[in-house]
């Protein structure tokens, strides 16, 4: 296997949490705390996790928006903590982000292509041809070259959307973090966004972080994925071996929690009890022990570690006693639905 | 008889470019204990419809025509303190942010026994007792407890758990639901819809839900609408309308949505947007992002149809016959 194009270790951020007159510091908030990944180049990582999980943070101390409490972040080799601010800007220019609202990340005074070659000119790119690199950029993501004397209020949620893909394209990276990039879109123009990341991949050879609280989105989109609660991985597989044998309680619940659209089927549902607790005083030991119906006494006391089988790991004491839920049987294939829905694939 | 009818409502707004309609001349119905979802994107009119029922429009929309009416009585038109006297007691709703929708100044429980003493004659202390009961009902952990607290010390999910009680604490005929899962993490929305299915069960209330989520129309739903651009599109029992859409848009829409089960190289994602408020077309609003339709599409607006089996849909070319149907890619590049 070649290097991976991007290594995660050790990653932690803990938040000071202030408090009283003079602000000492009471605490901290463990956002994401000793996280392990790696990702090739032209593959996709999904990470999931619901609100609070770290996975933002995650998706940030990747790129070094946000500086590290601890751990290492490798890209293509380079350690980014190394970098002086010249080198961890040119260095940017290989990763990206695309954020989830697309109404606030574009700036609202300048035109479309003001926004787009801001990068070029930051980056010294094209220089002398940037509008016509502006026209390319627009083509490659469905809108007209026309659209770059605009302003972002004159389009919709799903232009601003590829707007914003646009301008993470600008500077050919190899690297895209999409932080909730669908989320705010409604399903039929999520489904033009998702089309479109995906031949920009193909096309282009890039590297996605996909990050999203949406699971039905990354399976479709991820090549592997990690799970995420409170701030740890709590288990990591490719996409097809997650979904088929989920071995962390917490994935087998986040998994039957997902609505169906099937209404008559039948299936083993695993309602967790409770909330999440607060990532500034995460529960001892293993941090879903709370929450989990298989907690034995160990669990709240020993935190598990990562471990790996069968290129699938897990962080949990007991997964090998712990059966996942049985999946209903795969709803037999509409064949009239196909047909209908493959007139609309473009 | 149903408990809610409502027939032929259309609701504008008034805007500085003109009035337009939100909905446009929409009818259904829901009988006691079923559960009917409006299913559709943003702007198709779905919570303008909840709140013309509800007589929440507001001073810039009012309801152009139709009835509405509930339990035999027509709403339309009603005078406002009349309204009040209806809302919270025999029809209530629940919207999709819960912080915004409680008053952060005061404590969970004193905002259910205002409810409470708003419809009904009971002192203050019977009051107390049937807010800290339905707190239970809805199962908020250590009730007595959380009784005291203000909002912004409970959970999103904890927060939506009072919404619930305090809608459903005078036992409303119908219960209103906006998005009531939308802003929940995925966890927490399995559990608010059991507790939805199972209050329903014990209380034979009607439900009205308003989502964009087919996956929660299929947890919950008995009977489905789907809108688009201030129309019912397709109208059906739940489980016909996942395994026999009659409409291309709800074709389009199952399409855009990954599949669980399955993997798919390409969602089928239906090209082009919804049109803007002005620039709805002659014929069916959808005949522009439609692959199959054709020159009576552009032109002709069509009814909602009946196809049998209680299934509605407002297509020329429905019942859809995969067969015989054609991509049209002619007709929609002239549109």
């Amino acid at each position: 296997m070649n290097a991976p194009l991007l290594e995660l270790s050790g990653l932690t951020k803990h938040y000071p949490v202030r408090k009283g007159l003079f602000s000492r510091i009471s605490g901290s908030v463990r956002a994401v705390d000793g996280v392990d990944l790696s990702l090739q180049s032209g593959q996709t990582l999904g990470i999931v996790g619901e609100s609070g999980c770290g996975k933002s943070t995650l998706g940030r101390l990747a790129l070094r928006l946000i500086e590290p409490t601890q751990g290492r972040v490798l890209f293509a080799g380079t350690d980014l903590g190394h970098l002086g601010p010249a080198d961890l800007r040119a260095q940017r220019r290989q990763m990206q982000i695309i954020f989830q609202d697309p109404y606030s990340s574009l700036n609202p005074r300048m035109t479309v292509g003001q926004i787009l070659s801001e990068p070029l000119r930051l980056h010294r790119l094209h220089l002398g041809r940037q509008t016509q690199r502006v026209a390319e950029l627009l083509h490659t993501v469905g809108l007209a070259a026309e659209h770059a004397g605009r302003y972002p209020h004159e389009f919709s949620g799903g232009q601003r959307q590829r707007i914003g893909i646009a301008r993470a394209l600008a500077v050919q990276p190899q690297l895209i973090v999409c932080d909730e990039a669908v989320s705010a879109l409604d399903v039929s123009v999520q489904a033009q966004v998702l089309n479109l990341l995906q031949d920009l991949q193909q096309q282009l050879g890039l590297a996605y972080i996909f990050i999203a609280h949406d699971l039905a989105v990354v399976k479709h989109i991820a090549t592997q994925i990690a799970v995420m609660y409170l701030g740890r991985v709590v288990e990591l597989a490719d996409t097809q071996t997650l979904f088929a044998a989920p071995r962390h309680p917490y994935t087998q619940a986040l998994l039957s929690a997902i609505p169906l659209t099937e209404p008559n089927r039948q299936r083993q549902r695993l309602l967790l009890a409770g909330d999440l607790p607060s990532p500034a005083d995460p529960p001892p030991g293993c941090r879903f022990h709370t929450r989990c119906e298989h907690a034995r006494p160990t669990c709240s006391q020993q935190s598990p570690t990562l471990t790996q089988q069968d290129g699938h790991a897990v962080a949990c004491h007991f997964w090998r006693d712990i059966k996942a839920p049985i999946r209903a049987p795969n709803a037999a294939i509409n064949t009239r639905l196909q047909r209908l829905q493959s007139a609309f694939v473009t | 008889m149903a408990l809610l009818e409502v027939t032929g409502l259309s609701t504008h707004f008034a805007t500085e470019a003109g009035e337009f309609a939100a909905v446009d001349g929409i009818s259904f119905s829901i009988e006691a204990g079923k559960t009917l979802a409006i299913v559709g994107e943003s702007g198709c009119g779905k919570s303008v419809t909840s709140l013309s029922i509800m007589g929440l429009v507001g001073p810039a929309g009012r309801v152009a025509a139709g009835s509405i009416r509930f339990d035999g009585r027509e709403l339309a038109g009603l005078a406002p303190a009349e309204m009040q006297a209806l809302r919270g007691k025999a029809m209530a709703m629940i919207f999709q942010e819960p912080m915004s929708s409680l008053n952060p100044a005061f404590t969970v429980g004193e905002q259910i026994v205002e409810v409470l003493l708003r419809h009904r004659p009971i002192g203050r202390q019977e009051a107390q007792a049937l807010a800290l009961a339905m707190l239970e009902r809805v199962r908020i952990p250590a009730p007595a407890q959380r009784f005291h607290e203000h909002p912004h010390k409970l959970s999103g999910g904890m927060r939506q758990r009072v919404m619930i009680a305090m809608a459903l604490a005078n036992s409303p005929r119908l219960l209103i639901a906006d998005e009531p899962t939308t802003a929940l993490d995925v966890t927490i929305q399995a559990q608010i819809l059991e507790l939805m299915k199972s209050l329903q069960q014990d209380s034979g209330t009607a439900v009205l839900l308003i989502t964009h989520d087919l996956g929660v129309v299929a947890e919950v739903a008995d009977e489905v609408a789907v809108m688009y651009a201030g129309r019912i599109v397709e109208q059906a029992p739940v489980a016909a309308l996942f395994s026999q859409p009659q409409h291309p848009y709800t074709v389009g829409l199952l399409g855009s949505m990954p599949h669980l089960d399955r993997t798919q190289a390409r969602l089928s994602a239906i090209s082009g947007q919804v049109p803007g408020l002005f620039e709805r077309p002659l014929g069916c609003s959808f005949a522009p992002r439609c692959p199959f339709a054709v020159a009576r599409c552009l032109l002709e607006k069509p009814p909602l149809m009946e196809m049998g089996g209680q299934h509605r849909a407002a297509c020329w070319l429905a019942p859809l016959d995969a067969d015989a149907l054609v991509p049209q890619a002619s007709e929609r590049a002239l549109a």
